[in-house]
């Protein structure tokens, strides 16, 4: 009899206190409740916090200037500039460190994470002492490190250790190496690296559909690095190939001329890129081991060579275990480029705490800091989920 | 072959002999001739280095100078760390007083040991920790006011769990006894807040009292990481159960702090700590500063051990929730006696892993001012008597730090392999 009025109901009639559904909602709204009392009480605070101190609300005080020096800029900019660039600048140091932290510690990753999978022994172990120094040390005492030891340990500028025949020079001020004077030839290479690596493209594009069509493969790979390092290059010669360079020379207590990779640069992109690598080689480690062994027994099979299989066989295969992981390695260094504050780099963070202690400023700061952080790690996340799906074994 | 008459047998050459040492050292590094250039290669260039760092380290070191002059144009000055060790270690806790810090380190690390052998993993972590805890903060504090309100949420939090867990299953004057547990808990602690309860509190004095601000070196660094983590754990659990409900308003919640926390560093958080949490609170009423970074790490810390925990809720089958409702458990006995036991197996390893994670993040810290032990190393390089030896301080840090982190990765490891005995083929 039961059974028969649950199934022509088809739902048992409850109390409403203990219907689930009306259980969720009111328990949902007091949470929810709750939550914005206290963000009620949070925000109330402050109002009349920042109104007894007399402080400032809202984002004009970027318009304002800066007034504050920063040492390592890509862009123009001196302290007359306002505090919304000094802002960018330092959002743009941090991008820099973070995409060649990027590259580098991948590259090193790889070598170390393939090395400790070595039939050598002793490659194995050295290898292997390597990720547990670097994994079990805070990121933050080899930044220190790294950088006492080149401003402290390196000759001063007048003694500057001088390589390559007096081009080079490195000392506690940083390496400094000469670069070609500007030269509105530089843009018109630009543009022609843009469209020499569309050209590669292309003909990638085309190596591969000719191969799927009969069978015959073409370099495309050295093809398309002849055509994107080519172009610029013939542009140069076209341009009439100017050469001049700035030297760096010591003028009275530094250098003048040429250009500075500088100390606080040098010991920030080392100390992350030795600290990460660390944790890509166990992942690329991982991702190796993860792969039965009948897979590279079967390309040789095949008749591929060593590189052939390792190309087209394992590392696509591989790949789809390492990616996911390495999505986080990469958010990591980006968020711990942050710690370039700790020895003196001005990125992002730096420039902004500068401007809370000059604007008393806290709060749109912190924003700040908060909304472009997420914004580069969502970018991040975004382009690795996306190529995450590309290279996803394709299912039913 | 082995119809050949015996004489006629072919001899062949014995096969390249690869036991003992000798061949150990063939197969593994001589086995091919790239093999056996790499090998040399790597001897002489590790040679080279550890000559060097020896005669640095050791041969021409200087373990008993006096002052920072004595130790200049030798090799390193193991001397600073003789005359530094105590500030390192304690930082600016009183000198006569350091015995206090010491039995604190001693009895966490005797906690977080504890903890670690699987026989321990009941009733009895409560006890632990509870012990662990107090003697620590007795020993670091000096004296500990246990404020009435206390007493009351505890009282309201275990009336109000042993109510949903044991209902239907403990008996009548069991169930009484929680709820008489809530009641008052939850009575005492309006009353309290109304203000009719005064602020009574239990005071525990025996030692001299020490401000968080003299606290320093690595009781602050196992302080920060350990209750960091262990308050971040129920709290990762409540954030990672949210993001599994399909309550929509909840889940939104969950996922919108999860993904804010893990999408911007720590030190944002800290700065916001130290600059904004004032400004949140009503004018008059401080917050320590050491309090402000612990709450900033445990924020920190909830949002990634929730999507850990995540992991273990996910990798449970979905009859294990089915066959739960099916036995009429309500969602509090539910998660708490079926689905937690299984998925917080699963992620013990990761959880560790965690740690070790906090452990070094813990230093950041130093860039709002708080005294923790890379702070206290780097100010040890501070004195003009001995200045210019930061790789010797740094090195014998990171020792430190090398030997905490290495036993918790080694630990994890074993466990790991552990808890996978009764799925491993």
């Amino acid at each position: 009899m039961a059974v028969q009025a649950v199934g022509s109901t088809g739902r048992v009639r409850v109390a409403p206190w203990n219907d689930p559904v009306i259980r969720g909602w009111v328990f949902q709204i007091v949470v929810v409740g709750l939550v914005g009392l206290l963000a009620w009480y949070l925000v109330s605070n402050t109002m009349e916090n920042l109104q007894r101190q007399k402080i400032a609300s809202g984002f004009h005080y970027l318009e304002r200037e800066a007034g504050f020096e920063i040492g390592d800029t890509m862009i123009a900019y001196s302290p007359a500039s306002t505090y919304a660039r000094a802002i960018f600048v330092g959002l743009l140091n941090t991008l820099k460190v973070a995409v060649i932290g990027i590259i580098l510690s991948t590259i090193l990753g790889t070598l170390i994470g393939v090395g400790r999978l070595s039939s050598n022994w002793l490659l194995a172990r050295i290898c292997e002492w390597y990720v547990e120094a670097f994994r079990n040390v805070p990121l933050l005492l080899w930044l220190f490190l790294f950088y006492k030891l080149i401003s402290e340990a390196f000759p001063g500028p007048r003694q500057a250790i001088s390589m390559l025949w007096n081009t080079v020079f490195l000392s506690n001020r940083g390496l400094y190496f000469p670069v070609p004077m500007t030269d509105p030839i530089h843009a018109w290479m630009g543009l022609a690296l843009l469209i020499g690596i569309a050209g590669a493209w292309v003909l990638h594009r085309w190596a591969r559909k000719r191969q799927d069509a009969t069978g015959q493969p073409f370099p495309s790979i050295l093809a398309g690095f002849g055509v994107a390092l080519g172009l610029p290059l013939l542009v140069w010669l076209l341009g009439g190939a100017p050469h001049h360079m700035s030297w760096p020379e010591l003028k009275g207590f530094n250098f003048d001329g040429g250009t500075v990779i500088q100390p606080e640069f040098t010991a920030l992109l080392v100390g992350l890129v030795l600290y990460t690598s660390a944790f890509v080689a166990e992942i690329v480690r991982s991702g190796i081991l993860a792969l039965h062994k009948g897979q590279s027994e079967a390309a040789a099979a095949l008749g591929l060579s060593r590189g052939q299989s390792m190309r087209l066989v394992l590392l696509p295969q591989a790949l789809r275990v390492i990616v996911p992981p390495m999505t986080s390695q990469y958010l990591n260094i980006t968020k711990n480029s942050s710690l370039a504050i700790a020895i003196g780099y001005p990125d992002l963070v730096a420039s902004i705490n500068v401007t809370i202690n000059q604007t008393g400023q806290a709060i749109e700061n912190v924003l700040l800091i908060m909304a472009a952080y997420l914004s580069v790690s969502l970018s991040i996340s975004a382009f690795m989920n996306w190529y995450n799906k590309r290279i996803a074994l394709r299912e039913r | 072959m082995t119809d050949m008459p015996v004489g006629e047998r072919r001899q062949l050459a014995p096969p390249v002999d690869d036991s003992g040492v000798l061949g150990w050292i063939r197969r593994n590094l001589f086995s091919s001739w790239a093999n056996g250039l790499t090998t040399i290669v790597l001897v002489l260039a590790m040679g080279w280095v550890l000559s060097w760092f020896l005669e640095w380290a050791v041969f021409t070191a200087n373990f008993t100078a006096s002052t920072g002059a004595e130790c200049r144009g030798q090799g390193a000055c193991w001397a600073l760390i003789r005359e530094k060790y105590r500030y390192i270690f304690f930082g600016s806790f009183p000198y006569e007083q350091h015995w206090r810090p010491l039995f604190a380190v001693i009895a966490m690390l005797a906690m977080l040991i504890l903890s670690a052998d699987r026989r321990m993993w009941n009733w009895r972590l409560i006890v632990i920790w509870g012990v662990g805890s107090f003697v620590t903060f007795l020993l670091m504090f000096g004296q500990l006011h246990l404020p009435l309100s206390l007493v009351l949420f505890i009282a309201m939090v275990v009336g109000a769990s042993g109510m949903s867990l044991r209902k239907g299953i403990g008996s009548p004057t069991e169930i009484l006894a929680y709820r008489v547990a809530a009641a008052v808990g939850l009575v005492g602690l309006v009353l309290r807040i109304v203000g009719v309860l005064p602020g009574w509190s239990l005071a525990i004095a025996p030692l001299p009292y020490v401000e968080t601000g003299l606290w320093g070196g690595i009781p602050v660094t196992i302080i920060l990481a350990t209750y960091g983590l262990a308050f971040a754990f129920p709290y990762g659990i409540l954030l990672a159960l949210g993001r599994r409900s399909n309550l929509p308003l909840i889940k939104g919640l969950c996922v919108g702090f999860i993904e804010l926390i893990r999408g911007v560093p720590l030190i944002s958080l800290l700065i916001m700590a130290s600059v904004m949490l004032p400004l949140f609170l009503p004018s008059g009423v401080t917050f320590d500063k050491f309090l402000r970074a612990q709450v900033a790490v445990i924020l920190f810390a909830g949002a990634y051990i929730a999507e850990i925990i995540r992991g273990g809720l996910q990798s449970l089958p979905k009859g294990q929730f089915e066959a739960a409702d099916a036995m009429g458990l309500n969602y509090v006995q539910k998660t708490g006696l079926i689905i937690l036991p299984q998925a917080l197996r699963v992620v013990i390893p990761p959880l560790i892993n965690t740690f070790i994670g906090f452990f070094k993040d813990t230093s950041l810290v130093l860039i709002i001012g708080i005294f923790d032990f890379l702070n206290t190393a780097n100010q040890a390089l501070v004195d003009p008597n001995w200045a210019g030896f930061p790789g010797e301080v740094y090195l014998f840090a990171a020792f430190v730090y090398f030997i905490f982190c290495y036993s918790m990765s080694r630990y994890s490891k074993y466990l790991e392999y552990e808890l996978n005995k009764g799925t491993r083929r």
